[in-house]
């Protein structure tokens, strides 16, 4: 896993419904690592209905044909389903927690910057400030890296989350059942 | 209802599932399952290492289609199986492992033989589950069985803690039920294997076919998993194709044909491989495009368009990407193809392929397999061994191999004539394979000889269930090719490394096979001219009540050939003729 900035188009993402059953993750990264895909991001959490979770995982497309990786994940007994969502017809947000070096005679030009990207200041302490951002992955990187030269102290992103576009058809969508 | 315990439970839900034999070795974890077992009809085997309960239960799956069910406790008991998990996983050979656990409260506490079972065996089953509640445990093996034997065959893998199964914990009481098939698939929503081809691929195929001059037809081990045999026989003899039957697949085309053209691969004969590269269609039945039969792959069959046809989607494109790929059962797809090529004409809508079937038979005359019969007095040839074998044993029997060159030269000799007639160790090449395989094979086909035929080294991994077969009365017979050596490393470093032989060498005399055969309640014959071989097969093969060992004291440096090196291309073919002029 990375938090580097990305070309925003060269990842893939990949929304996999699965059984909520124990392991399930372990099985979806074991089978990544045991293939040698590399996984960019993750997210894990239950859906709508108890019975299955969504991973939304950022794959590289470079490490290894998306069909591959796909058809492969598809043999896990407890993977549902599995749409592939085209970064250009989805939204992506990501949530990223930073504390930053924030020297009294400087502060005021980061509060300017979190406002700018409307991002919140979650606790402010003698010579550093916590920030919260929430948005799309590439206006994150961006915050990052505006960030960086006045000293990172602690970082921490969630990796993306991703439903399609409403308004209009997703390039591919796979479903188990054919 | 009234209750039952777990234990009970998982021994009722085998019976369910027509469950006739358990290979196993019990222990401190399972044993509240090994109680019911005396009340069952079930037979269990007791084994002398949980390796060989795995073996014995693939041999049995592999002679008889049927599910082999093996059962061993926790920790070391269940990475014990671990082996014979990872050859079924590769060969998918139907398999249910159950294996005892640590009680729940304890698991994760580092108790006495606890291991992670599920998280060691994830990446060589199919499927895996650690059943936590005693409830749960008919719906574990009616998934299980299900699992195994549908789609892609694998073995699955039940791990049991204690605590549901023990009668004397209340954790273990549940109501019995058995779980309908709708609540089978509704319980599995994300596990519906395609089995009927897509009609259009099916259609696109077909007229591939009718238009080829140059086909040939890549069967392997799927044709065998599907029961497709048959089906297969009948699309080559009406498209008029040649068949190559992969290590696999030996067997799922009838040697004696006259469309049958042997085994493909590193060690294929030179029509197989060189019918394949030089083909414009090969119509990829069951078959997976393995390193061991492409060579190097830029380089392999280049001029030809690929129908693949495999029960796996993954299958499809992993290695060659195919003009046509159709995702289905081998059987019911070929049912398909041979109704859509009557459609277009048949046979007759063909071209004439006259040219190409004289490139094969000549093929076939300039370089058939060969070795040179041994100078007298000096060591036998193996190949004379499994020659004199093959024709002193009925057609139908069942012979198992371990792996390296016996292995190779069992395929390259014997014919096979039936389907279920070989049984090896392919994908994971498992040492040791075929003692207990051969013992399993046995049990499922009590009417049939069984031979295995073993080398030296692959011997002395898993000769102790002869222990097994000897007490069990399971009559095997054994034909041990010792050179005294790793025989196929030694190949290698001899081609390959200036022959310099590094830790090949193992003992012609040590142990005394004979002997030990002895020990093990076996009648054990040593063979050491060729005028002995064929009164020890005879001998053999009248013993009926118990086990048979024949150590066939064999040529060391005899190489299997033809040989495609690693790595290189299957047009670089060695065959023994162009060896031996390199050589001289």
């Amino acid at each position: 896993m990375s938090n580097g900035k990305r070309d925003g188009y060269r990842h893939h993402i990949l929304s996999v419904l699965v059984e909520n059953k124990p392991g399930v993750l372990a099985r979806v990264a074991g089978l990544f690592a045991r293939r040698g895909y590399n996984i960019f991001s993750l997210a894990v959490a239950p859906t709508e209905d108890a019975r299955f979770s969504r991973l939304t995982i950022v794959v590289d497309v470079e490490s290894a044909p998306l069909e591959q990786m796909v058809k492969q994940l598809f043999k896990l007994i407890h993977v549902v389903k599995i749409t592939e969502l085209d970064p250009r017809e989805s939204v992506e947000r990501e949530l990223l927690l930073v504390t930053v070096s924030a020297a009294p005679a400087i502060r005021g030009q980061i509060i300017e910057l979190v406002q700018v990207f409307g991002g919140r200041i979650l606790a402010v302490g003698q010579d550093a400030l916590t920030i919260s951002i929430e948005g799309a992955p590439e206006k994150v990187d961006d915050f990052e890296e505006l960030l960086r030269p006045y000293g990172i102290v602690e970082l921490q992103r969630t990796g993306r989350v991703a439903l399609q576009h409403l308004d209009r058809a997703t390039r591919a969508r796979i479903a188990k059942v054919s | 209802m009234p209750q039952i315990n777990g234990g009970q439970a998982l021994i009722r839900a085998l019976e369910m599932e027509g469950v006739e034999v358990i290979f196993g070795l019990p222990g401190g974890a399972i044993l509240p399952v090994y109680d019911p077992i005396i009340d069952s009809p079930i037979r269990h085997i007791l084994v002398r290492h949980e390796q060989g309960a795995g073996h014995m239960a693939e041999g049995f799956a592999h002679a008889t289609g049927r599910p082999g069910v093996a059962m061993v406790t926790s920790g070391p008991a269940a990475t014990n199986i671990v082996t014979p998990l990872c050859d079924a996983y590769m060969d998918s050979i139907p398999m249910v492992v159950i294996t005892g656990q640590v009680g729940t409260p304890s698991i994760g506490t580092d108790a006495f033989q606890e291991c992670d079972t599920v998280g060691i065996t994830r990446s060589v089953t199919k499927h895996n589950e650690l059943v936590t509640e005693a409830a749960d445990i008919p719906r574990a093996v009616r998934e299980a069985f299900h699992i195994a034997t549908t789609g892609r065959p694998g073995p699955v893998l039940l791990d049991i803690p204690k605590d549901i199964v023990d009668p004397k914990n209340p954790r273990s009481a549940l109501e019995w039920y058995w779980p309908s098939d709708e609540a089978l698939s509704a319980g599995l929503p994300g596990y519906k294997p395609t089995t009927k081809g897509h009609p259009r691929k099916i259609k696109d195929a077909a007229e591939l076919i009718v238009r080829s001059t140059r086909p040939v037809i890549y069967a392997g081990g799927g044709i065998l998993k599907a029961r497709a045999a048959e089906t297969l026989r009948e699309l080559a003899e009406l498209c008029d194709i040649p068949v190559v039957t992969t290590l696999m697949a030996r067997g799922a085309f009838p040697d004696d044909h006259p469309l049958c053209l042997g085994m493909p691969g590193m060690h294929g004969n030179y029509t197989a491989v060189t019918s394949m590269q030089q083909s414009d269609l090969l119509i990829a039945l069951g078959s997976r495009f393995d390193d061991r039969v492409t060579g190097k792959i830029p380089a392999f069959a280049p001029d030809a368009k690929i129908i693949h046809v495999d029960i796996d989607p993954a299958e499809l494109g992993k290695v060659r990407r195919p003009d046509v790929p159709i995702v289905g059962d081998c059987r019911l797809v070929i049912e398909e193809l041979v109704r859509a090529v009557r459609e277009l004409g048949g046979g007759a809508a063909q071209p004439d392929r006259s040219a190409w079937k004289s490139t094969i038979s000549g093929w076939q005359e300039r370089f058939p397999l060969t070795y040179e019969q041994s100078e007298p007095g000096d060591a036998l040839k193996p190949q004379f061994v499994l020659e004199q074998l093959r024709e002193s044993t009925p057609d139908d029997t069942i012979v198992v191999s371990g792996v390296g060159q016996h292995q190779m030269w069992t395929s390259q000799y014997w014919k096979f004539n039936h389907p279920y007639t070989w049984v090896n160790s392919g994908g994971l090449g498992t040492m040791g394979f075929a003692v207990p395989a051969a013992i399993g094979a046995k049990v499922g086909r009590p009417d049939r000889m069984v031979w295995a035929v073993d080398g030296d080294g692959c011997f002395q991994m898993t000769a102790q269930e002869l222990v097994t077969a000897a007490t069990e009365r399971i009559p095997i017979k054994v034909a041990i090719l010792n050179n005294a050596y790793l025989g196929m490393v030694r190949q290698w470093q001899e081609m390959f490394y200036e022959e310099r032989y590094s830790e090949v060498y193992l003992s012609p005399d040590l142990p005394d096979y004979k002997m030990w055969a002895e020990a093990m309640g076996c009648i054990g014959i040593r063979v050491e001219s060729p005028e002995e071989v064929q009164p020890a097969i005879d001998k053999a093969n009248d013993i009926d009540d118990r086990p048979v060992v024949i150590e066939f004291r064999t040529d060391s440096r005899e190489k299997v050939f033809p040989m495609v090196p690693a790595g290189a291309a299957n047009d670089d073919i060695i065959t023994f003729q162009s060896h031996r002029e390199v050589v001289q």
